[in-house]
């Protein structure tokens, strides 16, 4: 019976979620044929402070709390045995970040839950790196007047695979700010997907990634006004390089009936540096009420700018330094929200180092 | 000393209609420590005249030459223009989103001084510039001309005028969108640019105002992409009594 399942939930590769994945190149996480270790690579780099515990918990202690019909979270729900739950007590504060890492296990499903009680306020930061193969399940709940900065770098190894659905829940008055950073691995596809149960609670999703010739970087965001006065703020922005470097930024945002008074923009930017490489960029907006505050969306994939190339040339910058500035400052748009100086450096040091080796 | 020539400068963009003629054949001559004023209705191709000298791509040299204590310019592409020891300040200074005024002014200073000036004295010269423009400090850690107001955009060209100290400037409209105040402090930086390199400044501007705070040695009057009349300071003062009609009517 498990068996008949999983082949029905197996993507072909023709379903709108899927139509531009290379499959084939999923390491077997969408139809269940990875090779998996048993082991699980998450692990807490940081002390646990009052009011937060960090613990692998059975499945059946904590519900999922989300529906999805994502292939990879469904086969990490039908095998994980345990969940690495973070939880931050009611009333805490947290002065320093949270910091996950990632020991190197080769193949795996994962399920991660962070679970943030009524007015706490913390920041985790998710630290992706190494080799393997891995579909991950991530909830975050909020609960009423809680806020979240959630923070989720792919410095992935080259050959890596990482599909994941990163899925927040707010309650009412509940916050979250989530920068996802993409630049390694061969093939991530993210889901960032949000969830507003609550009255008054808003969401700033931001995203950067810089695919190089054979990377694929997918990020589907779903954003669902449920309840009224929810506002939510999309940004993310790519920079695209050499052959088959290919990226998709999806971004689904419903406003149901009954989400009154939404305020809701989305944004996604795409630079082309060469040839051989390609965006798709679908920003797709349903809306079933209006009276709202504001829905918008904007999308735009093109070259350098000539406006500005010429505005830094014209002060005596030669054409390759102008356009590293000029990329630099498009990143250092969001990479300079992380807040945490090391991994800022650490990541337009990557960039840096990417875009000399092309010679942008 | 330095000259700046252009000769019997031809140019034309590409339009939907097909290459359109806009300047027919401009002849000035900027030398060191002089101050040419080209005035002109809208429309008369003064910005465009501005841009074929820095090299802006989009307009595309037909005939004549620039040239540079007798260097080709126009062979030059735009950054090794600027390195030449040209300026352009712009009528509508470009937004450059991440770049930061602070990176922004170090990397185009080590570029036109072929390395990067010394850290400690670079802030100081930093500060002082912004300081004679009366601007807040806090100004060199906002993003290249984001959210800059009309001033702010027209201080930080001239305060770059300052600081990269080219040998002929060419100020763009330099006195469009500013209130009294503003253009006085952004006058004021003009001459205290003459007078620390003896810059030669090709002012193009639309309104005399700007005149009473820089004072030029010649005036052109710009008409249908060419100099249609030339005078000294007094020819200004002609045009503020009489206008462009004249001259537009021909």
């Amino acid at each position: 019976m498990q068996g008949l399942q999983t082949n029905y939930l197996t993507p072909t590769g023709r379903e709108e979620a899927w139509r531009f994945t290379p499959l084939a190149r999923m390491g077997g996480l969408h139809d269940g044929t990875v090779v998996r270790s048993g082991e699980s690579s998450l692990f807490l780099r940081t002390g646990l402070t009052s009011g937060v515990t960090f613990a692998q918990v059975a499945p059946d202690a904590i519900a999922p709390f989300s529906q999805s019909d994502d292939a990879v979270v469904l086969h990490a729900r039908s095998e994980v045995t345990a969940i690495s739950h973070l939880s931050i007590d009611k009333g805490i504060t947290l002065a320093e970040p949270i910091y996950l890492g990632r020991k190197s296990v080769a193949g795996e499903y994962s399920r991660i839950k962070i679970s943030l009680g009524v007015n706490a306020h913390a920041k985790v930061i998710l630290e992706n790196s190494g080799s393997t193969i891995l579909g991950e399940d991530l909830e975050m709940e909020l609960g009423a007047g809680a806020s979240l900065t959630f923070i989720s770098l792919q410095e992935w190894s080259a050959d890596t695979v990482y599909s994941a659905r990163h899925h927040a829940i707010l309650d009412r008055d509940a916050s979250l700010e989530s920068i996802v950073v993409t630049l390694g691995g061969s093939l991530v596809r993210i889901l960032p997907t949000v969830e507003f149960r609550g009255e008054g609670a808003s969401v700033s999703l931001n995203g950067v990634y810089f695919a190089s010739a054979g990377q694929h970087q997918e990020h589907r965001l779903h954003v669902d006004h449920l309840v009224p006065r929810a506002k939510s703020r999309v940004n993310y922005k790519g920079a695209l390089t050499g052959d088959k470097a290919h990226t998709v930024w999806i971004g689904d945002v419903f406003i149901r009936a009954a989400a009154e008074g939404t305020d809701t923009y989305e944004l996604n930017r795409n630079l082309l540096l060469s040839d051989g490489a390609r965006a798709d960029s679908v920003p797709n907006l349903e809306i079933e009420t209006g009276e709202i505050v504001g829905a918008g969306h904007a999308s735009t994939t093109g070259r350098f700018d000539d406006e500005q190339l010429f505005y830094l040339m014209s002060r005596g910058i030669e054409s390759d330094d102008a356009r590293r500035l000029v990329v630099r400052g498009f990143f250092a748009e969001i990479i300079g929200h992380i807040g945490a100086e090391d991994i800022q450096e650490r990541l337009m040091t990557h960039i840096d180092t990417e875009l000399s080796r092309v010679g942008a | 000393m330095s000259t700046l020539e252009i000769k019997n400068l031809q140019v034309s963009v590409d339009t939907e209609a097909g290459a359109k003629e806009i300047l027919k054949g401009v002849d000035l001559t900027i030398r060191s420590g002089e101050t040419h004023a080209v005035m002109g209705p809208n429309g008369s191709g003064k910005s465009t005249l501005a841009y074929s000298i820095a090299g802006h791509p989009k307009y595309k040299i037909t005939g004549g030459s620039v040239t540079l204590d007798g260097v080709d310019l126009l062979e030059m592409t735009v950054d090794e223009r600027a390195r030449a020891g040209l300026f352009l300040a712009m009528q509508y200074p470009v937004e450059v989103p991440g770049v930061s005024v602070s990176n922004f002014l170090r990397t185009a200073a080590t570029a036109l001084r072929g390395e990067a000036p010394k850290l400690r004295t670079w802030v100081g010269e930093v500060k002082d510039a912004m300081n004679a423009l009366n601007m807040d400090p806090a100004f060199a850690e906002r993003n290249v001309n984001e959210g800059f107001s009309g001033g702010e955009k027209k201080r930080h060209e001239i305060m770059q005028l300052e600081l990269l100290k080219p040998k002929i400037a060419i100020l763009d409209e330099t006195d469009s969108g500013l209130d009294v105040d503003a253009l006085r402090i952004v006058s004021e930086g003009v001459n205290r640019a003459k007078a620390a390199n003896d810059l030669g400044v090709l002012l193009i501007t639309h309104y005399t105002r700007i005149l009473r705070y820089i004072k030029p040695d010649f005036v052109h009057v710009f008409a249908a992409g060419r100099v249609v009349e030339e005078g000294g300071p007094e020819l200004a003062e002609k045009l503020e009594e009489s206008g462009y009609a004249e001259y537009v009517t021909q």
